[in-house]
């Protein structure tokens, strides 16, 4: 059966407490998850107190206050803090989201951090991305055509063509979706996951693309792509504000209309 | 701490490509929509039939069933009911049961029951019918 709780190994304790700095009048908690492949010992939960006066506005922020002036052993990826390379993204009070664009106001009590869920975790907040990348690569995410360009110019889309692109060349691959998803959690090795299965459909509607039934042929696969079960929680996680679950509908009817 | 177990050296690339696509699973899904859309009629007919006769007796049931009108509307949903059954019991295991024997083994059992009940219940409408 589908695992559904912890291995002993991987239950988290308690772990230490970094008391915010005397005088600090508006304090907020920081509890996140804590893992060092090299320590072998189980996952702990550390508490650090931020004074807010003293902070940046987003979870972000507060995860670099921690890393450059309380505890530089804490781990994380981060670039353009600004929710375009898809980094930071990670669990923060129960809801996948990037940390740069997350508002630390907007989380009641306790700001709960941890690793993107389902994940191989590589240290701390740093979840193994491998397997979705690969996951990425064989969907082969780029143009294929046998038409050559135009000799003097680009290929061309009619306005309404490109317009068919909007809310998919948005997604910046963080993945909150694919590690939000239960049917990726249990059948994650042969479920494609709504992030890959975006970047498909992304390639399926392009004009400019000639392998679309290639495409969907190398779909059309009980786990592949039938294991969504419109569960949603891509859509409801998605920082950019897209739709998986819309696109992984459209790639199903077209599936359908193609049988004729 | 315990050395790492590395069960297979193939690349991730590999790995995920596994044995490629099995070109099906359409054809499931649009029978899990269809199936689903005609039950909600016959669903509501039945139950609103079942409703109408609470205390008919032996002579009254059968002789409703035998109707050929209800005897057509209780095969279709006998049919429907049961492919939607096996269909959707199937997602279940596809999901939860880890092993390709396990797999296997319970697919065919589920399947196995739901035909022949869907069978056994089709024969008790077609005896009092014809």
């Amino acid at each position: 059966m589908a695992t559904f709780t912890l291995p002993k190994n991987s239950t988290i304790g308690e772990g230490k407490t970094y008391r915010a700095p005397a005088g600090a009048k508006n304090v907020k908690s920081f509890k996140i998850y804590r893992w060092d492949p090299d320590a072998g010992a189980n996952p702990r939960t550390d508490t650090y107190e931020i004074d807010l006066d003293q902070c940046g506005p987003m979870v972000l922020d507060a995860l670099i206050k921690i890393k450059n002036e309380v505890d530089t052993t804490l781990t994380f990826r981060r670039s353009c803090r600004e929710g375009i390379c898809g980094s930071c993204a990670m669990n923060i009070d129960g809801l996948n989201h990037l940390a740069c664009l997350k508002p630390i106001e907007e989380v009641k009590g306790d700001v709960r951090i941890s690793p993107l869920p389902h994940m191989p975790v590589v240290k701390d907040l740093v979840p193994d991305l491998s397997q979705i990348y690969a996951q990425l690569r064989s969907i082969e995410p780029w143009l294929k055509s046998e038409t050559p360009p135009p000799p003097d110019g680009e290929r061309l889309q009619s306005k309404e063509e490109r317009a068919k692109l909007d809310g998919l060349w948005e997604c910046i691959l963080c993945f909150c979706c694919s590690t939000a998803c239960p049917s990726y959690w249990w059948n994650g090795d042969r479920y494609l996951g709504p992030a890959v299965l975006l970047q498909a459909y992304r390639w399926i509607s392009d004009s400019r693309d000639e392998a679309t039934g290639e495409r969907l042929d190398a779909l059309e696969d009980p786990f592949k792509l039938y294991r969504c079960h419109t569960i949603m929680n891509c859509t409801r996680t998605c920082p950019k504000g897209l739709n998986p679950a819309q696109a992984i509908g459209e790639i199903k009817k077209l599936m359908v209309e193609r049988q004729g | 701490m315990a050395e790492p177990t590395i069960r297979t050296l193939r690349s991730p690339l590999g790995r995920v490509r596994g044995l490629g696509s099995a070109k099906g699973g359409t054809h499931h899904w649009w029978m899990q929509r269809v199936t689903s859309i005609a039950l909600l009629p016959l669903t509501i007919w039945l139950i609103f039939s079942l409703a109408r006769m609470p205390d008919s007796t032996w002579q009254e049931a059968t002789a409703w069933i035998g109707r050929p009108f209800n005897a057509v509307l209780l095969l279709a949903f006998l049919a429907a009911a049961f492919h939607h059954a096996a269909n959707g019991l199937q997602e279940v295991i596809e999901d939860y049961v880890r092993g390709e024997m396990a797999r296997v083994g319970t697919l065919l059992a589920v399947k196995g029951v739901c035909a022949l009940l869907w069978i056994a219940s089709t024969l008790a409408v077609l005896r009092i019918a014809i």
